[in-house]
């Protein structure tokens, strides 16, 4: 039998393949893949990647320079401004360390919180006890049996 | 790769130099190969595959680990995405306010770019206002386009502001040195006097004091220190706080 007689669709039945050899089932597959393959858009992602250029172009000099926000406010002038200024995050470690300097000029400083916070614990759950458990906290003694006096 | 370019870090270039970005010559076949981006910031461009054009005058920056551009001092202003501006509303049309902001034509403010603005609850924006705003879009093809908020939708400090200051204009090599990480010129001015100051990228300056003499100092001085050199401006700074004040 010629090949002409014979449509496309027939010889690639499993049966008509049988006798085939390896290499030309395998190229057969893979012109079947190709035709599938074609119709699908994919990314060609090692190519994209060997293409793509090194150098990439920035207009802005906010992000060259590390420029700050615009909005300032000095010695207190607007208090709104400067709220929002320290609200923001800031992520160079020299600004950490001044705030850490600056917190230690406040009102308050982190070891009096603590001494405080100490005391406090204990008053606040002596406020929320009941009378039962006011007494048994104060009283430590072992509850022994004690005999009537006559 | 672009040791060419390394070397002249700190010197003087001027348009029409060329770099060429090296392929390095051994090549390791053991480990991957990861080519080296370079991030170039305004006063250079990229021409074809691996050149460079220098397009400003001025002196090359770098910065790790691979960011280099051209310091240069202009007074003119070309909007770029992501800087924060002050704009003046000069027209009010339906839902867009168009925004004078200094460069080559007008910008367009939408007026759902407030916080908390929504169809029904306009902003509050009058002709003539000033506006601290950033660029959304703003490329050579398209108009510019500003926004009063962030990306979370938080107005952040943007939006009419001005109510009883003075607005005026700077070069803007002056606007980069207020707005450093360690700037000089604003420590002297903090230390100076209570006042509050608005710093658009565009060269526009607005400042507020206490007093409208305070204002005309505060904007005195920054308009003078432009051209000075660091220890002229502190004796300035020096001659204001004992004279003026």
């Amino acid at each position: 039998m010629s090949d002409s007689k014979l449509s496309k669709n027939l010889l690639r039945m499993k049966f008509m393949q049988r006798g085939l050899d390896a290499e030309t089932k395998k190229q057969l597959e893979e012109d079947e893949r190709r035709i599938i393959s074609d119709e699908h858009w994919y990314l060609d992602l090692p190519e994209l990647r060997a293409r793509e250029n090194l150098i990439l172009e920035e207009r802005s000099l906010v992000s060259c320079e590390d420029l700050k926000y615009g909005r300032f406010s000095f010695q207190g002038f607007n208090p709104e401004v400067e709220l929002m200024v320290m609200m923001n995050p800031k992520e160079e470690e020299e600004d950490k360390q001044e705030e850490e300097v600056s917190c230690m000029q406040l009102d308050v400083t982190d070891e009096e919180m603590a001494l405080r916070y100490e005391s406090l614990v204990g008053s606040m759950r002596k406020k929320f006890s009941r009378k039962r458990d006011q007494t048994s906290e104060d009283v430590d003694i072992k509850r022994v049996f004690l005999k009537p006096q006559d | 790769m672009f040791s060419g370019l390394r070397e002249k870090v700190g010197q003087v270039l001027v348009p029409g130099d060329e770099f060429c970005l090296e392929i390095p010559e051994t090549l390791s076949l053991s480990e991957p190969m990861k080519p080296e981006k370079v991030l170039l910031g305004p006063g250079l461009k990229r021409k074809g595959d691996r050149k460079l054009l220098v397009v400003k005058s001025g002196v090359l920056r770098h910065k790790q680990p691979h960011v280099f551009w051209v310091e240069n001092q202009q007074r003119r202003y070309v909007p770029a995405r992501g800087e924060t501006v002050i704009g003046i509303i000069t027209v009010k049309s339906g839902d867009v306010f168009k925004v004078d902001v200094g460069g080559s034509e007008q910008a367009s403010l939408s007026y759902l770019a407030f916080e908390g603005a929504t169809k029904r609850n306009r902003p509050n924006v009058q002709v003539g206002d000033l506006v601290f705003a950033q660029f959304s879009v703003a490329n050579q093809h398209m108009e510019p386009e500003l926004v009063c908020v962030d990306s979370a939708g938080r107005a952040n400090g943007m939006g009419v502001f001005g109510a009883g200051g003075l607005l005026f204009s700077v070069s803007l090599g002056l606007i980069r040195r207020l707005l450093r990480p360690r700037s000089d010129v604003l420590s002297d001015l903090q230390k100076l006097l209570p006042c509050e100051l608005v710093v658009g990228m565009n060269g526009r300056l607005w400042a507020r004091a206490s007093s409208v003499q305070q204002t005309l100092v505060v904007s005195n001085l920054l308009q003078s220190c432009d051209t000075m050199s660091p220890p002229q401006r502190q004796q300035l700074f020096r001659r204001a706080a004992q004279g003026a004040l």
